[in-house]
């Protein structure tokens, strides 16, 4: 049946619209590229401003964001950050540098975890690939920098370290960073809804908390 | 045809509406309610707001928007070109692909893919292609719970209803309607109606579920040619749990929904959040291609669904009826839907964009009433983030259904087309106009009041009268004046004669 | 500069003040103004009902009458919208060239009436008073379709003596839609009183637009519920000049007003 559906539709799609299936192929990619782009040209901001944009888009979604001043301080962050939220037992994805992990705390890899043991730690520390300053957006890919899709999941707090390098204006410079075939998710702020009254709840089924260090590099 | 689910097809839309703009519920419109009309209203008000703001603050909006539209057009105009190479990377990749001509072929495929699994439960996100084939009641007939796990689709699942809007299908509910049923549903009686703690006990309802299903049944909001992947946006955080956990996942996608490539989401990952929900950015989008190692489920299965789209691309004015990419902006924006909600349209896919969609889905043999409810305003063209003139298609849906009536004996016979073709006949000839005008002075007469106004017409012109007074035809039309004191000579009228007519009497 | 005025077919029978209020506004401007009696009708109807074959004969009529004329004016954003967006498409439907080039040599003579003051004569201010308070409702043409954007506001701005107090939610549609208020009068009237609510919220003693018609359709509910306040086309506004100021009261509620719609005393 699957087979007649297939020839079917692409059938109709061509008599629909009026030519014979092969031709798309010969003309589509000419097309394409006739598209017009300009969307692309916009949004010259740069620096200090890109900086501050992706900080206060943080606030806005109620993700919480911590500065680091080097590299070498980012131990003695993410210790005073679990510190603070009486995190015990946190969740790391195994491609960090082990340099950004402080001494004296009860450190697991993911991805040596359960899904059912995930949702026992009380967060988890990645970096990412690209941050967004026009949507407050962090970008992840499945590497070992980012773990797979379910570590950034199931825990209830995530800690993503963000290098400044890593901050571009807009959607559009985004792009050329990713890898297109790798599975990806954009992060803007916890999960949230807004299906009663259109009020805003933070966290409904992903992480409750994100918690952004942002290391100046 | 055989009745599907996009189209209830009870009655037309007047009559539903009516029963829905009525203050107590029916047995036709069991959720009809003053409330509900205020919460659609408060609801649509808060998203135009936020669209309006957000889409405000890029310059570079309406490129966008032209690139969306022209993006959008290509791809239909190669549509069978772009979902072979879809299905040849994400087969590459590990998915594997069906298609489905119609919604019976689409249930079935889901139950074969199913069968090997034999769930008793599975989950689901959000998807209107599942609405529209009808698939949660089909699974039921064969023993297989499918769980909502969107807020706003589990309050509608819960509450046996309906969405009313294909962004927040539960905009017609209140705090208070969720939490009683919250309360009755999860055996809570004694949750209150903050939205912080409904969202809390939806959180702990579905957490294990998450964990421990198997099977997870989604939609796609595009696929992507170039690399076979499928993108999903979403707020919750439930579709990244159905999406990552479960062994095996279908998306049940319509074969509009490609876009060339990976590339063209840095358009429509701005303009769709924006139009929306009216964020810049939306908490989760999710790409993927096929089957990826370890990272999502093991077997990946994506239904191309037809279900009467191809047969839209034949027309150039109604082909971008296609184009939609579901942000419901022109429900959000439309003044008909601001009234009557969702529901009075009878369809799964309710608003402007229904209005042009649903009929065509049917190859206009179906809601025909739905062309026409609208006031042809422009609210909705105008917020489209993909440029869909929706007016000129209902305009020429409009055109279609004339046709229709104009090819049997009673439509020619028909109130309209008799009262079309006269006033047509008589806009042909100015004399014969001012014939009509003048004969319709004296036939006005029983029916002015003694206010000069006309407050009761017969007929289907009742509708008018029912809540408006028409003013009654002045004794001296426009052209009776300009004949009695310019027509001869111009010139030999003076200004403080017109004067005389036009400022005071 | 010679103008043929376009009279949409409802103005003309139901109400002549708007085309004299044009005339006059014109005329005091120092043009000529022209009325051709052949004209009918711009088509809208039809077309936006889906009699699209029987729009064609309307259509040619109207190119007929004004095939010569050097300036159309129009004091119907509808009409012109009419013409604009869907004049071509309906030429097309006949597959006779000549008709398409008639179309796209009648497209640049014709104007709507606020949009000809403003952007073709360079005129705001056309030496009018009018004392009271007055509201503005943006048609959906006139916004969505002609883009007038502030053009008749810049023009009630240099009315002596107007008071433009604000409307909420303005740029609604008031639920007319032609056969759309008779087909789904349920819809319309729910609109309708939404429209209404803000009219009368908005404290004005009258209310103007571009559009006799939404005016029809609000001042149907506004006389229903038996309120004071009163319609009146932006022409009729402007058409009111010093001269007339010792005549000026005739607008107070208790009195006839400006608009042949008041021409009962309440």
């Amino acid at each position: 049946m699957n087979d007649d559906s297939r020839a079917r539709i692409l059938a109709r799609i061509a008599a629909a619209l009026g030519r014979d299936s092969s031709l798309a192929a010969s003309t589509a990619a000419a097309n394409y590229a006739r598209i017009a782009r300009d969307y692309r040209a916009a949004n010259g901001k740069s620096g200090r401003f890109i900086l501050d944009l992706f900080v206060r888009r943080l606030h806005e979604y109620d993700a919480a964001c911590t500065h680091v001043a080097s590299h070498a301080d980012l131990p003695a962050a993410i210790a005073s950050t679990l510190a603070s939220r009486s995190m015990a037992r946190l969740a790391f994805v195994s491609g960090i540098p082990a340099d950004w992990l402080p001494q004296g705390w009860d450190f697991r890899a993911a991805e040596s975890l359960s899904v059912h043991e995930l949702d026992r730690v009380a967060g988890i520390l990645t970096g990412c690939t690209v941050a967004i300053a026009e949507t407050g957006s962090i970008v992840l890919q499945s590497d070992p920098r980012q773990g797979l899709r379910r570590h950034t999941l199931i825990p209830d707090i995530h800690l993503c370290v963000v290098l400044e390098s890593q901050i571009v204006a807009s959607v559009p410079q985004a792009f050329p960073h990713l890898v297109p075939d790798l599975p990806t998710t954009f992060i803007s702020g916890p999960s949230a809804t807004a299906d009663i009254e259109m009020t805003r709840i933070r966290g409904v089924h992903g992480p409750r908390t994100l918690h952004v260090l942002l290391v100046a590099d | 045809m055989k009745p599907e689910p996009t189209h209830w097809n009870r009655q037309d839309f007047p009559d539903a509406a009516r029963k829905e703009l009525a203050e107590k519920p029916s047995s036709e419109a069991p959720f009809a309610h003053s409330q509900t009309r205020r919460n659609v209203r408060n609801a649509t008000d808060i998203i135009q707001a936020k669209r309006n703001a957000v889409v405000a603050e890029l310059p570079e909006w309406q490129d966008l928007r032209t690139a969306g539209a022209a993006i959008r057009a290509h791809t239909l105009e190669h549509l069978d070109h772009y979902l072979l190479e879809f299905e040849a990377n994400c087969t590459r990749n590990g998915g594997h692909v069906h298609w489905a001509a119609d919604a019976a072929e689409a249930r079935k495929l889901v139950l074969e893919i199913l069968a090997p699994h034999a769930p008793r439960e599975i989950l689901k996100i959000k998807t209107m292609t599942s609405e529209e084939i009808g698939l949660n009641a089909f699974l039921e007939e064969h023993g297989i719970h499918p769980l909502e796990t969107d807020l706003a689709e589990l309050i509608v699942q819960m509450g046996k209803d309906r969405p009313s809007h294909f962004v927040v299908p539960a905009l017609h509910k209140s705090r208070g309607q969720i939490r009683d049923l919250f309360a009755r549903a999860m055996q809570q009686p004694h949750l209150s109606d903050a939205p912080e703690a409904l969202t809390a006990a939806a959180r702990d309802y579905l957490r294990q579920k998450f964990l421990s299903t198997r099977v997870a049944i989604s939609g796609a909001n595009f696929l992507l040619a170039d690399t076979g992947g499928v993108c999903i946006v979403e707020s919750e955080g439930n579709g990244r749990m159905c999406l990552t956990l479960p062994d095996v996942l279908i998306s049940i996608v319509g074969i509009e929904k490609v876009l060339p490539s990976f590339q063209d989401l840095d358009v429509f990952l701005q303009i769709l959040p924006r139009s929306a929900t009216g964020e810049r950015m939306n908490p989760y989008n999710s790409i993927w291609s096929g089957a990826p190692n370890d990272d999502g489920p093991r077997e990946f299965h994506v239904i191309l669904l037809d279900n009467g789209r191809s047969p839209i691309l034949a027309e150039d004015e109604s082909r971008q009826t296609l184009r939609c990419i579901r942000c419901a902006a022109c429900l959000n924006a439309c003044p008909v839907y601001h009234q009557t909600g969702g529901h009075a349209y009878e369809s799964v896919y309710a608003g402007p964009i229904g209005a042009i969609l649903t009929p065509q889905l049917h190859s206009m043999e179906a809601a025909q009433s739905l062309p026409y409810a609208s006031s042809l305003c422009g609210a909705c063209y105008e917020v489209c983030p993909v440029a869909i003139n929706i007016p000129e298609v209902l305009i020429h849906l409009r055109g279609k259904i004339v046709e229709q009536e104009q090819s049997t004996i009673g439509g020619r016979l028909s109130f309209w087309n008799i009262a079309m073709k006269s006033a047509a006949f008589l806009m042909q000839d100015g004399d014969r106009l001012q014939a009509a005008v003048h004969l319709a002075q004296t036939a006005q007469r029983p029916l002015i009041s003694r206010n000069g106004f006309i407050e009761w017409l017969p007929g289907m012109l009742n509708g008018w009268t029912k809540t408006r007074d028409l003013p009654a035809l002045p004794a001296e039309s426009f052209r009776d004046w300009w004949r009695r004191t310019r027509s001869t000579n111009p010139s030999l009228h003076p200004h403080t004669e017109q004067r005389s007519e036009s400022c005071h009497e | 500069m010679r103008i043929s005025l376009f009279m949409p077919c409802y103005n003309d029978a139901l109400f002549p003040e708007t085309g004299k209020a044009v005339v006059r506004v014109l005329e005091r401007l120092g043009h000529a103004v022209e009325f051709r009696e052949a004209q009918t009708c711009c088509g809208q109807m039809h077309w936006n009902s889906g009699y699209l074959r029987e729009t064609l004969p309307i259509l040619r009529h109207f190119l007929r009458v004004f095939a010569d004329a050097e300036t159309i004016v129009a004091p119907s954003s509808s009409c012109v919208a009419m013409m604009r967006d869907h004049y071509r498409k309906a030429a097309q439907l006949d597959r006779d060239p000549a008709l398409e080039r008639e179309v796209e040599a009648l497209l640049p003579r014709i104007f709507e009436f606020s949009e000809f003051l403003v952007r073709r004569l360079g005129i705001e201010d056309v030496g009018a008073r009018f004392t009271h308070k007055v509201a503005y409702h943006p048609s959906c043409h006139s916004v969505r379709s002609l883009h007038l954007d502030s053009i008749p506001l810049r023009l009630l701005h240099r009315v002596r003596g107007l008071d433009l107090v604000p409307l909420g939610n303005a740029q609604e549609c008031c639920g007319f839609g032609g056969t759309f208020a008779i087909k789904n009068a349920d819809v319309s009237s729910a609109i309708l009183s939404d429209k209404v609510r803000f009219v009368l919220n908005s404290g004005a003693e009258v209310l103007t637009a571009v559009d006799t018609s939404c005016l029809m359709h609000i001042y149907g509910s506004l006389h229903r519920q038996r309120t004071f306040v009163r319609t009146a086309h932006l022409a009729e506004i402007l058409a009111c000049s010093d001269d007339d100021a010792e005549h000026d009261s005739a607008l107070a509620p208790e009195q006839h007003s400006v608009s042949n719609f008041g021409r009962t005393a309440r």
